[in-house]
């Protein structure tokens, strides 16, 4: 296997891991792993060098914003399952943090999970989401203070609608 | 101005959470927390949500890896041998070395031509999304914008052919990066669960004619028309997939 291939294989338990608090079922977050992975692979060529761990969360978290937004053109009811609880649901606290994290705008939930999850830079997350670090800033500091009210007052924070 | 009198900010609050403040500023932070117990306590609470959500999930890494999202798995594909001329004879003699003597490349080596490297690509993607029982289509054949969304993203109008007289449903289709453009997979399931598929991409080369193959399992029908490339890909059942072939054909062709 080649370098490209064998970094690639390196970053699979990391991409799980995202991917799994991204989306809070497994299943999913397993398809999300593997849609990237055909990508990657199918890129190789295209890959000049550069970094390749920020380009692979780059393409996760795309797919992951494609297919949200193709459940929120589906009936309610698909979208509400997408964020029931874990069956295999812990401690009352470690399922209160995946329900705060459910509840949060998508671009804040990936920004948090990026730092707080994967150790990312903030300049890294940037270049993954995209957008300039200010906004980074600005979504990891909402994303917490969603959470801690959540957590504090045990009901959803309100969430602006974008 | 020393680094400690430089007003503490809200960001750097948050990079003093995730251990990506700038080292002299640390002590600034430290500082006008030990001043600051409101500030003092939201980062307090950071610190433990950062907490909980890396105990939540933090285990996920130590899981074994699927099966399924093995790399060898996703990529099976017969190495693409293209060889050309003077050094393909250079190879082959080398190759066929002691004994063996050497025949003329045009009968060893092997070109992928653009057509037969679609057809890989759609088998690939045939055998990689049948297998699905929860997710084999993205988009299902009832979303009013299946059809739209996949012709804007290819850039032709597309429409899934009519297979039901053959008694096969449309589940659906996805979209995938096809060789040289994004290409459309439309999934047919029969009531006994056969599936095929029909893949389309835009496609510079030559028209050319209807060809079955099989391979490992699964027999396809490739065919290339107007700057397009189709394949039909589904079990290796000759009979089966040339009709299906047949069907679309008839229906693309007289659009």
């Amino acid at each position: 296997m080649n370098a490209f291939r064998q970094s690639i294989e390196a970053m699979i338990p990391a991409l799980r891991r995202y991917a799994r608090a991204l989306t809070r079922d497994a299943d999913i977050a397993d398809d999300l792993v593997q849609d990237t992975l055909v990508r990657a692979l199918r890129a190789e060529r295209l890959f000049v060098g550069g970094d390749l761990r920020s380009w692979l969360y780059t393409i996760l978290t795309n797919l992951n914003r494609n297919r949200r937004r193709a459940l929120a053109r589906k009936p309610t009811i698909t979208a509400l399952m997408d964020t029931a609880t874990e069956a295999s649901g812990t401690e009352a606290e470690g399922r209160d943090i995946a329900q705060a994290l459910a509840a949060l705008v998508e671009d804040q939930r990936a920004a948090l999970l990026l730092v707080v999850l994967e150790g990312l830079s903030y300049r890294e997350v940037a270049d993954i989401q995209g957008v300039p670090i200010g906004t980074v800033m600005s979504r990891l500091a909402r994303a917490r203070a969603h959470i801690k009210a959540y957590l504090e007052e045990g009901r959803p924070a309100l969430r602006r609608v974008k | 101005m020393s680094e400690r009198d430089i007003p503490v900010t809200e960001d750097e609050l948050h990079a003093f959470v995730d251990d990506q403040l700038p080292a002299e500023r640390r002590r600034a932070v430290e500082t006008w927390l030990a001043a600051h117990p409101d500030d003092a306590e939201r980062v307090r609470a950071w610190r433990a949500l950062s907490e909980q959500i890396r105990d939540r999930f933090g285990r996920v890494v130590d899981e074994p890896v699927p099966r399924r999202l093995d790399l060898d798995r996703l990529t099976a594909r017969r190495p693409r041998l293209v060889i050309m001329g003077a050094i393909a004879a250079t190879l082959l003699a080398f190759v066929g070395g002691g004994g063996a003597g050497w025949v003329a490349h045009e009968a060893f080596a092997t070109e992928m031509t653009a057509s037969e490297t679609l057809r890989d690509d759609a088998v690939i993607a045939h055998r990689l999304y049948t297998k699905e029982q929860r997710h084999p289509i993205e988009v299902s054949s009832n979303e009013e914008h299946l059809m739209p969304w996949l012709s804007r993203r290819v850039g032709t109008t597309l429409r899934a052919p009519d297979l039901t007289n053959l008694n096969f449903r449309l589940m659906g289709g996805r979209l995938l990066p096809g060789p040289s453009a994004p290409a459309a997979l439309f999934m047919y399931e029969s009531a006994s669960g056969d599936r095929v598929t029909l893949y389309c991409t835009p496609l510079k080369v030559a028209n050319s004619e209807m060809a079955y193959k099989e391979d490992e399992g699964a027999g396809s029908v490739v065919w290339t028309h107007d700057d397009f490339g189709w394949v039909i890909s589904g079990p290796a059942n000759k009979d089966m997939i040339k009709t299906v072939a047949a069907a679309a054909y008839s229906q693309i062709e007289t659009w």
